[in-house]
């Protein structure tokens, strides 16, 4: 075993990857699932929701009529502006009603720190931690609030996280901007005063009853509440926080499965190929111990037991390695979710599965070994192996065979002899190469993306919302404010949209034709213009409901008078942020039933005046929100680069590992079966650098072979990576660039080339003499 | 080739020695243990002789000849090969004195197992300055009809006369050959044997051949007897017995 101990060490490695990225999927997966429904359980999170323009309080009575209906939250639900002090930058926020004084009976608050609101206090809120934190705000601590357009101080009560809230996000958002949104309970008398809702209320959550239907309790809520301008009941998968949670649960998923599985692949390759060696050099021992009376299962179980323990000393380091990222990336996902503690402990039941998953591995490399050793008849085993049968190949009768040198015709003949061990090696090493390939992908295409979204597609550089619909003259207006160079305006309209039993609820945006600010694209980058009437929609969304262009769509109107309408598809675009359905503003005007609108418009403004523009954007009544495409930007990229780059970043450091192991194995085995021969060469005179030559060139043409396996299966893998990671939020645009290709190749070779260099030492030290005193 | 029906000169055409070997020891270290292989061997090998080294399992015959090829380096004493001194030389000139200088038959046959006859014979015709052509000689050793048969196809004897193709294609100036029918009958042996007596006589390559045979001394010029690391006797034949006549 010793001679050995390089290619055992390469294994482990493999092993203990392929075992890191099945612990930390499992840790995570088993954190977030069980920390989410604990969260979830105990603060009553709601399962369905409802918004609505305005409905008296008895209203509620009828809701809790309803069968199957448990508990029923009536609230008030408002937005607003805030102004922290020593903070320029517009914070937007989403003020939630609070029963006086007391916890509501759904979505319930965990208290970080502080108390809830006094009864019958009007100035204290108790605001979200992530907000807090970005400010550094404590309970005592005050900030000021614009609701409806009057200047109000509140004082900070409490720090509290909500189940509805984990992933703390503005609707109009990708990325969380703590600094930037705020979530903020208040008691519900004081915040129904300021927006004048004083006994009545525009939201509703609502437990559900066990074993009670969901769908039935969506449809009754619609019922009820649609003469109340309810804007469509929903359940939790409409609800972004629990919806961006289950994404990324659905990611950690995929990538539990697929990445372990290639690494653990890889692995039962390599102990196949090494424990085959084992038996074939033991063979003698074998029918020694055989002839002594062994029986077939006990030498089946000492091959099964070595590879088992190579295996067991990679999946305790995989183990190992794996509860430590997994500590780390704990950070990342408190970060990002905030529940009240999110443990991340190392459960017996994960750490089984990781020593069953690679023990299984173990078990597939070994088999093959071990059938071998387990069924040589005594007699035959004391023979020596079977002479290994050359052939002269198609090579060798062309015209190029005769100017081959002999060492180079070795070479292909001994790739040639063994085709299948050969084309495994070209696979083992392709495979890391793909993984090369995947996990540079990801970085230029994260690059691309959001080029594509903040350079093509969105070219504002400002963003406003207004709380209601204003007459397009407001754009006008907004023009000729100083620092302004260009405004265009938007109408943003709540559907849902159903094909057969599909549906999803989202935005139509009205636009202007020719509008410069917001391009809509194909998938070339070609720009699509928009239809007089009918919709546009983000092709992730037509392919979800299933339709294509020149199909009918039916549009729910969730605002004002509900009607529902059959619009057809007009076309699709390829947007790589964000899921949008797109419409002619006056087009969507008309579907409303309104006069030329707008609630929201996007800005070009003059970077020098900004803060001074800004101040003046946010004493405007009507302004709901501003917000900076920049800061956008910026927070999309920080969480692509703690999501998912990350994570990319390891998986290179695991496939450079690979394509490390897999080479450097097949050297140290192919220089070991040839160490007689490269003796026997250099006894003839050749010298060391024409016998390296022999490996060198074996190992050189297998990794050029596996450059293009390489290639393909990595875009294959890429592809499927891009189509598995479409989510909501973003879809990774499948590009691979050369430069992709050019640094899977340029992984690969240099793993190549630092094996060989290891393996050099090697040739320099044969003995000549040794390789003389014995017959293989 | 029907050498063996007639009888042999006697001495070597020339007298001048090709190898000066002078206070040769070798000294193999293990561990704790040191193994005195050589003791002191003096030794002169003319060119063009045919030299047979008996010996006790060992007493360091192979020591001695992988000396003598450049495989191995000595602990003392200086092997002098044309007036040169293999002991002071390097890797890199003992490579290109094995590479030009020396033919090798080993009692394995050493051959490479993924080339034919003819391949294995080119490998060092390529890299030789004046060799014969791989055809050529493997005529030499009754071999044309199995050119193109790869190892596994060929007897023991078949190989060995390969192996001694290989090593006279590149028309050496010494040929060493260690037990070259260690794994053979004794049949195939004489046909072997006849091949390098051939080569020797009609090359005029310096040989030294390792045996256990004592009856393989009666083809030679001169008998060498070792024991425990040390030239014990040395005897020249007054008649050579050719290959044919041989009986064990
Ligand atoms: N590499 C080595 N390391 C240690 N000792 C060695 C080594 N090679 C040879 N010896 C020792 O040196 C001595 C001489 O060995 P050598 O191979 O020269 O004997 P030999 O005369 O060729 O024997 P045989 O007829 O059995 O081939 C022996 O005692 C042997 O054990
Ligand atoms: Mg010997």
């Amino acid at each position: 075993m010793r001679s050995l101990r390089g290619q055992v060490a390469a294994i482990a490695v493999v092993v203990a990857a392929g075992v890191m990225t099945l612990i930390i999927s499992l840790i995570t997966l088993d954190a977030l699932t069980g920390t989410m429904d604990r969260f979830y359980r105990d603060f009553r999170f709601g399962q369905v929701f409802a918004d609505l323009k305005r409905a008296p309080e008895p209203v509620a009575e009828r809701l809790r009529e309803v069968s199957g209906v448990n508990q029923v939250e009536i609230r008030v639900r408002a937005a607003v502006r805030l102004e922290i002090p020593g903070f320029a930058d517009p914070v937007r926020g989403q003020l939630l009603s609070l029963p006086e004084g007391r916890q509501p009976e759904v979505n319930r608050l965990y208290l970080r720190a502080g108390r809830l609101p006094m009864p019958e206090r009007a100035d204290e809120v108790v605001v979200s931690e992530a907000f807090a934190e970005a400010h550094a705000l404590e309970p005592g601590d005050r900030l000021k609030a614009i609701i409806r357009g009057g200047l109000e101080e509140l004082t900070i009560s409490g720090i509290a996280l909500s189940p509805e809230f984990i992933y703390q996000i503005a609707p109009t958002d990708l990325v969380p901007d703590y600094e930037r949104y705020a979530i903020l309970w208040m008691n519900r008398r004081a915040l129904a005063q300021a927006y004048a809702m004083e006994g009545a209320f525009n939201s509703v959550a609502v437990t559900l009853q066990a074993g009670a239907s969901e769908d039935l309790v969506v449809a009754e809520l619609d019922r009820i509440l649609a003469p109340y301008g309810g804007v469509g009941a929903h359940g939790r998968d409409e609800v972004l926080s629990h919806r961006f949670l289950t994404d990324e649960l659905d990611q950690i998923r995929a990538m539990a499965t697929v990445l372990p599985a290639v690494f653990l692949g890889v692995a039962a390759f390599l102990l196949h190929v090494l424990m085959g060696r084992i038996v074939r050099r033991q063979r003698e021992q074998i029918a020694v111990l055989k002839a002594f009376g062994y029986r077939n299962t006990e030498i089946a179980l000492h091959y099964c037991g070595l590879t088992g323990l190579v295996v067991l000393v990679g999946a305790l380091a995989g183990i190992a390695l794996g509860a430590w990222a997994a500590d780390g990336l704990a950070g990342v996902y408190r970060e990002y979710f905030r529940f009240p503690e999110i443990d991340f402990r190392l459960r017996p039941g994960v750490i089984l599965t990781g020593l069953a998953v690679s023990g299984g591995a173990a078990l597939l490399g070994a088999i093959g070994a071990v059938r071998s050793a387990a069924g040589l008849p005594p007699a035959e085993a004391m023979r020596p192996p079977a002479p290994e049968r050359y052939r002269r190949g198609w090579l060798d009768r062309s015209v190029f065979g005769r100017w081959l040198g002999q060492p180079t015709r070795i070479i292909f003949r001994n790739l040639a002899r063994h085709p299948f061990k050969s084309s495994l090696s070209v696979l083992g090493v392709g495979l890391a190469g793909a993984l090369l390939l995947v996990g540079s992908y990801q970085f230029n295409a994260v690059e691309h993306m959001i080029d594509i979204q903040y350079r093509l597609v969105q070219r504002m550089d400002t963003h406003l919302t207004f709380h209601d619909p204003v007459p397009e003259r407001a754009i006008a207006e907004l023009r000729h404010v100083p620092g302004v160079y260009h405004a265009e305006g938007y109408r943003a309209a709540p559907v849902r949209l159903a094909v057969g039993a599909r549906d999803y609820q989202t935005s139509i945006l009205g636009l202007d034709t020719g509008s410069r600010l917001r391009g809509l694209f194909d998938g070339n980058h070609r720009p699509v213009s928009l239809p007089p009437d009918g919709v546009l929609m983000t092709r992730y969304l037509a392919d979800f409901l299933g339709v294509a262009p020149g199909d009918r769509v039916s549009v729910e109107l969730l605002e004002g008078a509900r009607r529902t309408l059959e619009v057809p598809l007009a076309g699709t675009v390829d947007e790589p942020l964000g899921v949008g359905v797109y419409m002619e503003r006056r087009a969507l005007n008309r579907l409303i039933r309104e006069g030329p609108a707008v609630n929201g418009a996007w800005l070009l403004v003059e970077e020098s005046r900004r803060n001074e523009l800004f101040s003046r954007l946010w004493e405007m009544p009507r302004v709901a929100g501003v917000g900076m495409m920049a800061e956008a930007e910026r927070g999309i990229r920080e969480h692509l680069t703690d999501t998912i780059l990350v994570f990319m970043g390891i998986l290179l450091l695991l496939a450079g590992s690979i394509a490390f192991a897999v080479v450097y194995n097949n050297a140290r085995i192919a220089l070991a079966e040839r160490t007689r021969e490269l003796a026997t060469l250099r006894v003839l005179g050749f010298t060391r650098g024409e016998i390296a030559w022999i490996l060198i060139g074996e190992i050189g043409i297998l990794t050029l072979a596996a450059l293009p396996v390489g290639w393909l299966a990595g875009t294959l893998f890429a592809f499927l990576l891009s189509e598995a990671m479409s989510v909501d939020m973003y879809r990774i645009p499948f590009v691979v660039t050369p430069w992709t290709y050019a640094f899977s190749a340029a992984g690969v070779l240099v793993a190549s080339a630092f094996s060989m260099l290891l393996i050099a030492r090697r040739i320099r030290d044969i003995d000549m003499v040794s390789a003389l005193k014995s017959a293989e | 080739m029907k050498a063996a029906d007639r009888e042999l000169e006697t001495g070597p055409a020339t007298a001048e020695a090709l190898f000066e070997v002078r206070e040769l020891t070798k000294v193999y270290l293990m561990g704790e243990v040191s193994i005195q292989a050589l003791r002191g061997v003096d030794l002169r090998l003319l060119s063009g002789e045919l030299a047979v080294l008996l010996g006790a399992s060992g007493c360091g015959k192979s020591t001695l000849l992988n000396i003598l090829g450049g495989l191995d380096v000595a602990t003392g004493g200086t092997v002098l090969y044309r007036g040169r001194d293999l002991t002071r030389a390097g890797d890199r000139e003992l490579t290109r004195y094995r590479r030009y200088e020396v033919g090798f038959v080993f009692q394995f046959y050493n051959m490479i197992p993924s080339l034919t006859a003819r391949e294995n014979v080119a490998v060092v015709t390529e890299i030789a300055t004046d060799p014969m052509s791989p055809e050529e000689a493997l005529a030499l050793v009754d071999l044309e009809d199995r050119m193109d048969h790869f190892p596994s196809q060929l007897s023991g004897g078949q190989q060995q006369r390969v192996a001694i193709a290989r090593a006279i294609a590149k028309r050496p100036a010494v040929l060493l050959c260690d037990e070259p029918t260690g794994a053979l009958d004794s049949k195939t042996s004489v046909s072997v044997l006849q091949a390098i007596e051939d080569i020797n006589r009609r090359l005029g390559t310096t040989t030294a051949l390792i045996t256990h045979n004592e009856v393989i001394g009666e083809m030679a010029h001169r008998v060498i007897r070792m024991s425990d690391g040390r030239i014990v006797d040395e005897r020249v034949n007054s008649h050579r017995r050719p290959p044919s006549e041989l009986h064990w």
